[in-house]
């Protein structure tokens, strides 16, 4: 089972390792990780994406509240919550393949944000699995980096009014 | 005034009497200021044992213990100590010198990331980055540690800091931690509960754990058992919440307890589990406690409420509130016949089977030594063996007992017995240990005659690491690396460091010699000659 944690926490020096730390002491999974200010500059988010039995998921959260330096956390699952992730691609293209990578892109709404004679970096931002078939797509190109940030989520905002 | 003036001054505003600690140039601005101060430090001989005497201090007080170390090796030897804390829940301040911050990351000499090393077995720690701070963090310190679930919290003090001039110094009247609130009083619906079952229970338990000394809930759980008649049992660290004489009480649950206690929470139709995180060697499968069974689970920790067991009712308060709470809403109920039934079960168990007759027979000295004990007095036991014998035989009275149940830390006995004497002068306290334990600590013999802190010390000596042994024994049939060998002789220890010794060989002399080693002022060590094949049961 996957889950989402959106953990506000004190934005102190040493906080990301405390919280990663327990994941890592605990045996809990971190499948995905994204760190960031929020509006308020004293406090961080980490969004979480986690998966375990029923058990272990409200086991994170228990032990995630027992952290001094956590302030709040709201936990979701995927389909409560919106969801994405920006993800770069660098890949070597030929005459013969560009046109291929051009309709790809466009398809999937992602976009060529930079080039040479020979390579091409593509950006996109959706969901992870939208980022996740953008490269099972470009399956045949030769892809010579990736970056991802790790999934961003919020929860909807018809559930969000009712909290 | 300078960074540890200021760091002496907050101890003082906390009601600090007394810390143990080892000095370092790291942290010698604190030891230096502290001369100024009425506060009276006591040098160990080891930081571990800081640790574990500011355990004893605070688990006798009911304060929090304070220990001080330097940077480095100094820092990283308290760590067995903060995690033995850790794993109990003992309230501890930890302060540790630190390189200057400047210097910070450089792998300057005694440097170690002592924030990072500790993180997983402490309730919170500062890297103090400025003096300023330093009011604030050590209000925050106290009351983490104190309060909640309670637990060590670490001080990592550069040397610069602790110099830096501070302009005024004025100690906050409370802490504003927005994110820290324990929850106190248990969750009225919750309660409601509880009387409902208890209405239709026939078979009740209540499963006493260190909890429950913890928050100075002894007389409540007493008050609400005898109320309603409900039989108790406890974990190690319960023991010495209720008396071995009382009709109600089973004794200690687990692979190591009794065997009516173990039987009664499999009969048992509703437990109620207060202070106790039904941890692997008290129930050896957690997850089939609930099979027949109503579980009522009272912890002030909201994790530990369904991280081993799911409970039916969970209560997340402090049990001392929980219990009085609990008192409020009478029901009537009537549980006579089964705790006749569980009586008959005790009167059914047979006898530990008795060692070589030429040896001592541990369970039977624990049992002697601890009635003949003053009522209030402290007993710590070690870990291994003695502590099994102890655990099961100990006699208790309105004593405290005291050992290292969630780390089972060997070595801890010793410090933490002349840290509980310092923590009450007036009480009685012995430290039971094995030939092992004792051989971890013995450095702090110094400590106690230097300081005029007299403890009576009996060494169990069997010349093995004897529940290594048998574990190995049972697990492989065979063992290694338990042989002690050439044990010193401990008379010729207790003559260097100037302490009266007695040797006990045998079990006729028994009486008499526990008595006068009792009566005789000041410190003591009695070696006991065990059946080197003696095991638990």
């Amino acid at each position: 089972m996957k889950r989402l944690y959106s953990i506000l926490v004190e934005n102190r020096s040493g906080v990301l390792s405390k919280v990663s730390g327990l994941f890592a002491r605990r045996c809990f999974n971190i499948d995905s990780l994204a760190v960031g200010e929020t509006d308020d500059t004293s406090v961080s988010c980490i969004t979480i994406v986690s998966s375990g039995d029923k058990g272990t998921l409200e086991q994170i959260e228990k032990q995630l509240n027992k952290k001094i330096d956590v302030i709040k956390i709201k936990t979701f699952s995927e389909e409560e919550s919106i969801s994405r992730e920006l993800m770069l691609v660098k890949v070597k293209y030929t005459k013969a393949n560009r046109r291929e990578i051009m309709e790809v892109c466009e398809i999937l709404d992602a976009k060529i944000v930079d080039m040479s004679k020979n390579l091409m970096l593509i950006q996109i931002c959706d969901t992870p699995e939208k980022t996740a078939l953008l490269l099972k797509m470009l399956g045949g190109v030769p892809i010579i980096e990736v970056a991802r940030t790790g999934t961003l989520a919020l929860q909807k905002c018809t559930l969000s009014d009712q909290a | 005034m300078i960074g540890a003036d200021a760091i002496v001054k907050c101890l003082e505003k906390e009601g600090v009497t007394t810390l143990f600690g080892y000095p370092g140039v790291a942290i010698c601005p604190f030891f230096n200021s502290i001369l100024k101060s009425k506060i009276k430090s006591v040098l160990v001989r080891s930081e571990q044992n800081a640790a574990h005497a500011a355990s004893g201090y605070a688990r006798v007080t009911g304060k929090v213990g304070v220990c001080v170390a330097t940077s480095g090796p100094g820092a990283t030897n308290l760590i067995t100590g903060i995690a033995t804390a850790y794993a109990d829940s003992i309230p501890l301040i930890c302060i540790t010198g630190q390189v200057d911050s400047m210097l910070l990351g450089s792998d300057v000499f005694q440097e170690a990331d002592i924030t990072g090393a500790a993180e997983s077995f402490v309730k919170y720690s500062y890297l103090v980055k400025d003096a300023a701070e330093i009011p604030r963090i050590m209000k925050e310190a106290f009351h983490l540690a104190s309060t909640g679930r309670k637990g060590p919290v670490l001080i990592d003090v550069p040397i610069d800091i602790q110099n830096h001039p501070i302009q005024t110094f004025k100690y906050p009247e409370s802490v504003k931690l927005r994110t820290y609130k324990p929850t106190v009083k248990g969750h009225a619906v919750q309660l409601k509960k509880v009387g409902r079952e208890l209405a239709k229970a026939k078979k009740p338990l209540i499963l006493a754990g260190g909890g429950v000394i913890l928050s100075d809930a002894v007389s409540e759980l007493n008050d609400f058992a005898h109320r309603y008649g409900i039989p108790v049992v406890s974990t190690m660290m319960g023991i010495s919440s209720m008396s071995s004489d009382d009709p109600l009480y089973l004794g200690m649950i687990g692979n190591n307890g009794r065997s009516y206690a173990n039987r009664a929470m499999q009969e048992s139709d509703l437990l109620i589990v207060t202070g106790a995180r039904i941890a692997d060697r008290a129930v050896s499968s957690p997850n089939l406690v609930t099979n027949n069974t109503v579980l009522i689970h009272i912890d002030v920790d909201p994790a530990e409420i369904g991280k081993n067991v799911g409970p039916t009712i969970p209560i997340v308060g402090d049990i001392k509130h929980v219990f009085a709470d609990l008192m409020k809403d009478p029901v009537s109920c009537d549980f006579s016949s089964w705790v006749g039934t569980l009586s008959s079960y005790r009167k059914a168990e047979a006898p530990r089977k008795a060692p070589r007759r030429s040896y001592i027979d541990p369970a039977k000295f624990v049992e002697m030594l601890s009635s003949k004990l003053e009522d209030d007095a402290v007993y710590v036991a070690d870990v291994g063996q003695n502590q099994m014998w102890s655990c099961g035989y100990y006699v208790s009275k309105s004593g405290r007992f005291l050992t290292s149940g969630g780390m089972g830390t060997m070595g801890y006995s010793i410090p933490a017995a002349l840290g509980a004497k310092l923590g009450d002068m007036k009480r009685q306290v012995v430290a039971v240990c094995g030939d092992g334990s004792f051989q971890m600590a013995m450095c702090e013999l110094a400590t106690m005659v230097s300081n005029d802190i007299p403890v009576k010390m009996i060494v169990f000596n069997n010349g093995y690491l004897g529940l290594v042994r048998e574990y190995q024994h049972n697990t492989y049939n065979s063992y290694s690396m338990v042989e002690l060998g050439n044990t010193p002789d401990l008379s010729k220890i207790a003559e260097a460091y100037g302490i009266p010794f007695v040797r006990l060989k045998s079990q006729a002399k028994m009486e008499e010699t526990i008595d006068s080693f009792l009566e005789q002022k000041g410190s003591g060590l009695m070696e006991c000659i065990l059946d080197p094949m003696d095991t638990v049961r």
